[in-house]
């Protein structure tokens, strides 16, 4: 017991507080204002159980809601589903006269517009992500990233409107002739130049679906540990090298996310693919050729859609539509989860 | 011994500076579309804009004149309508998460609304119309609300797990420690701590929800006057910009750019105003 | 209410599978201080945080075994968690006000958020609490206007302190209240528990020996989740009747 700890403080001088406090403490006894004889037992469990039913409630009708999409549109597609059966994906027919409905064209627009959509973004959101995190001067870092998100606040009606009066217009002044005449080679340019179609359709996807890819580039290579890239910078690689090596490297499969993630906005996109596709239901090679997408025939012709058959088929690509998407998104969310644990709302909102 | 200069190859310098530069240009061209198309809009729409624009109906195509107040109107009270279904479900929903959902059933309900953030518009639009149109067998105002509220759950409920989530556990323990109840814990001090969160987290959702038209297009289907009750059909300010946008009558085109113009103005307004609070609310908040 | 003893029985404590607490037994006697000391993660916080039902809060926490405040039986069948923590007050270690309220709504929240809503009452009330914690002098202008997390970290301790004192428990519950102070603040703390321990049953959690030899009337020692020693705070000091104790005492581990 060599260690002694100190003595205990002498209480003999007080300070003027401590008497204060002394005083206050002693009279305590005539102040018990406080109603301890109540119970609260039960009334407090009652209440926490009602709040957590109310809260219960709400999330059960998230769920519910997505079980109300599937369920309302498969009794709305039965007519079609059974009269078609699985040839409705595979046929070419659009014929509302003898009732006759293949999803094909649609399917192979959706597919097409979105492939080109991903083709034009993707290089252009990795880039964009890159020079605001890695480039950006600190400063400027908030108005380009708000610059970001306001192209993504941007109405899809008001894409297609300023699709239809400018850039179509453009693609048909200058851009597609200078695709036909250097690429015409690869049969992907040929055919009238009308500025709308696949091609119109497939650049306005793309500048849509640019925010949300850079965002999510973003948020997974801010998550790539410092000492990644410090490496390789050590290591005496240069700033391009170090982003390939390190960065773009480890995040490759968060940014594989968030490309998927864009390809399931694009599949779903509406307006603006109506707007500029040309709304026809056919398959060609061209990339010139108007086209239609499983969204856009529903928004253009349901309304006008007469007979239980041609309803039905609309709402069977609705479905289709529906899958298609659930599939993909489960998919990128797995993707971005992996690496940015589990918090990509902010890319979403 | 190291050489000082060329210590790194010419092809490798060429090759940063050329993928540094793509990088950069990249951004550029990201942000010309922004500019392009906001010019647009604001060139091309601020000739009609005037006051008979905000208030008149339109009038019957061939007379000039005329404007979109029945649009703007409608999608007021479409949102109105909508955040009474979206807003206390994301709210409840988020709180669920954040409060009680640190387990497989959050997991389960999180998952869900990641999906429903993913339904595309149109599909979410014939679900209300199935729902409520075909029921109520004609198009209205109540449909398009519905369509619109159940888009709003999921962003709503997602952000306000995020700023709960933000309210450190301490904060928490000492209502608890206090002998406050776990309800009055969450509703007195947790959300009273994360308001302004859920409030921007609300507006953003009026923000993308507002603009949205597919989803109106076989609900609230559009008037052409203005929409006397819930139970009619009404006009909407994106709804309207697509009629008149694919009209073949220059006038049309002229009043879809004007309603563009209002349009993006108040949804870029909301934006901002989001970005500006919540970067001040990061600094005065929980910490 | 006068403030009561504490007599704790067989007591154990789990996270999940692993057991944090195996049997503890002892009796605090009342309105006198008593100290919990030993090494980290010997399960202080936790045997305190079982006191007042709060170990229970977390995810996968249990509690087995009888805890009497008085003559309450605090795992008793029927007996609300709540209730028990209303009449337990509890200063943990990093000051936690409220954020978004201010000074007097800080002070006022245990018995506004419990419905208790007399203005003139709670007038009194808050400023005799904030006077029993050292505070009031510092803050009696700034009452409504100022928020609670603008004050300096020793004062948000001991507006805490006030917080939890406005209830009126009977039992005093302090989780290594120093620990995230200065020495002065430290030391206007320590005052304070003097002068409580006159009113209350105190019962503090401290990883420094010579606060628990300033402060304490009897200190416990605890080891990975077993109490070794109880005894008068003097007695530990000089004369522990375990082995272990003295090897902790004169730091040779912990």
């Amino acid at each position: 017991m060599q260690t002694m700890p100190e003595p205990m403080r002498s209480r003999n001088t007080e300070s003027p507080d401590e008497h204060e406090m002394t005083e206050s403490i002693a009279s305590t006894e005539a102040l018990k204002v406080v109603p301890k004889s109540r119970v609260g037992t039960q009334d407090n469990i009652w209440a926490d159980v009602v709040f957590r039913s109310v809260v219960i409630f709400c999330a059960v009708a998230l769920v519910a809601s997505v079980g109300l999409i599937v369920v309302e549109l498969l009794k709305e597609s039965h007519v079609s589903i059974s009269k078609f059966g699985f040839s409705f994906l595979i046929k070419q027919v659009w014929d509302p006269v003898n009732e006759d409905f293949g999803a094909l064209p649609f399917i192979y627009g959706t597919i097409v517009s979105s492939i080109v959509a991903l083709i034009i973004a993707v290089p252009l959101s990795i880039g964009t992500a890159l020079f605001l995190t890695e480039l950006c001067p600190r400063q400027l870092r908030g108005i380009f990233s708000l610059l970001v998100e306001l192209l993504a606040a941007i109405p899809s009606v008001i894409y297609g409107l300023w699709g239809i009066f400018v850039l179509a217009p453009f693609l048909r002044a200058y851009v597609q002739p200078f695709l036909a005449k250097y690429f015409g080679w690869t049969g992907l340019f040929s055919g009238p130049k009308y500025g709308y179609g696949m091609l119109a359709a497939g650049v306005i996807l793309a500048i849509m679906i640019l925010p949300i890819i850079a965002s999510i580039t973003r948020e997974v290579i801010t998550a790539v540990p410092r000492v990644q890239r410090e490496a390789a910078l050590a290591l005496g690689a240069t700033k391009w090298e170090m982003l390939r090596m390190a960065v773009l490297r480890n995040a490759r499969p968060g940014i594989f996310g968030g490309v998927i993630l864009g390809l399931g906005r694009a599949l779903g996109e509406t307006m603006a693919v109506t707007m500029l596709i040309g709304n026809r239901a056919e398959i060609a090679r061209s990339l010139f050729a108007p086209g239609n997408t499983l969204a856009s025939v529903i928004a253009n012709e349901f309304t006008e859609a007469v007979g239980n058959v041609y309803l039905s088929a609309l709402v069977e690509m609705a479905l289709v539509l529906f899958v298609i998407t659930l599939i993909v998104n489960a998919l990128a969310g797995l993707l971005v989860w992996s690496i940015t644990r589990g918090m990509p709302s902010r890319a979403l909102a | 011994m190291l050489k000082s200069s060329q210590n790194i190859s010419v092809r490798r310098r060429v090759t940063n500076w050329l993928a540094l530069g793509s990088i950069c240009l990249a951004t550029f061209i990201v942000t010309i579309p922004l500019f392009l198309i906001l010019g647009t809009v604001i060139t091309r729409g601020i000739g009609a804009l005037n006051w008979d624009f905000l208030t008149q109906i339109p009038k019957p195509i061939g007379e000039t004149g005329g404007g979109m107040a029945n649009a703007i109107v409608g999608s007021i009270e479409l949102l109105a309508v909508a955040s009474l279904i979206g807003v206390p479900l994301g709210i409840g929903s988020g709180v669920f998460l954040a409060e009680y959902g640190r387990n497989k059933w959050g997991n389960m309900v999180r998952f869900t609304a990641d999906v429903l953030n993913g339904v595309p518009s149109i599909v979410i639009g014939l679900t209300a119309y199935a729902l409520v149109v075909v029921v109520q067998k004609h198009f209205s105002l109540l449909a398009g609300s519905v369509a619109l509220g159940i888009m709003m759950v999921p962003t709503i409920c997602r952000t306000t797990e995020e700023v709960l989530l933000l309210v450190p556990q301490a904060i928490r323990e000492a209502a608890l420690g206090l002998g406050i109840p776990k309800w009055r814990t969450i509703l007195s001090v947790v959300l009273r701590t994360a308001s302004a969160g859920i409030v921007t987290s609300i507006m953003l959702a009026f923000a993308r929800v507002a603009g949205e038209t597919a989803p109106l297009m076989f609900t609230a289907f559009g008037n052409q006057y203005w929409s006397k009750s819930i139970n009619q059909p009404t006009a909407a300010l994106p709804l309207q910009i697509f009629t008149y946008a694919i009209m073949p009558y220059e006038q049309a085109h002229a009043q879809a750019w004007t309603g563009a113009l209002v349009l993006i103005s108040l949804i870029m307004f909301t934006v901002i105003l989001f970005r500006f609070i919540s970067s001040r609310s990061t600094i005065k908040g929980a910490s | 209410m006068e403030a009561a003893g504490i007599h704790v029985k067989d007591l154990n404590a789990w996270f999940g599978a692993k057991q944090a607490l195996h049997g503890i037994g002892m009796e605090i006697p009342a309105k006198k201080a008593t100290a919990i000391i030993g090494p980290s993660g010997c399960g202080k916080s936790t045997f305190v945080r079982c006191l007042n039902r709060m170990h229970e809060t977390l995810p996968d926490a249990r509690v087995e075994g009888k805890v009497s405040i008085g003559d309450l039986d605090v795992y008793g069948r029927g007996v609300s968690p709540v209730w028990i923590r209303r009449r337990v007050g509890m200063v943990f270690q990093k000051p936690n006000p409220f954020p978004t309220m201010s000074i007097y709504d800080n002070v006022a929240a245990g018995l506004k958020l419990n419905g208790f809503h007399n203005r003139h009452e709670l007038d009194n009330i808050v400023e005799r609490s904030l006077r029993h914690a050292a505070l009031w002098d510092e803050v009696k202008d700034d009452l409504k206007k100022k928020s609670g997390a603008s004050l300096s970290g020793g004062q948000q301790q001991r507006l805490c302190l006030a917080r939890a004192l406005a209830v009126e428990p009977e039992v005093l519950l302090m989780d290594e209240p120093a620990s995230a102070l200065d020495p002065i603040s430290t030391a206007k703390i320590e005052d304070l528990i003097f002068e409580l321990k006159k009113e209350y049953t105190v019962v503090i959690v401290t990883h420094n020996m010579q606060q628990a030899a300033r402060v304490a009337d009897f200190t416990a020692f605890f080891l990975m989740g077993y109490m070794v020693e109880l005894d008068k705070t003097e007695t530990m000091f000089t004369k522990p009747s375990d082995k272990r104790t003295e090897d902790y005492i004169t730091g040779r581990f912990g």
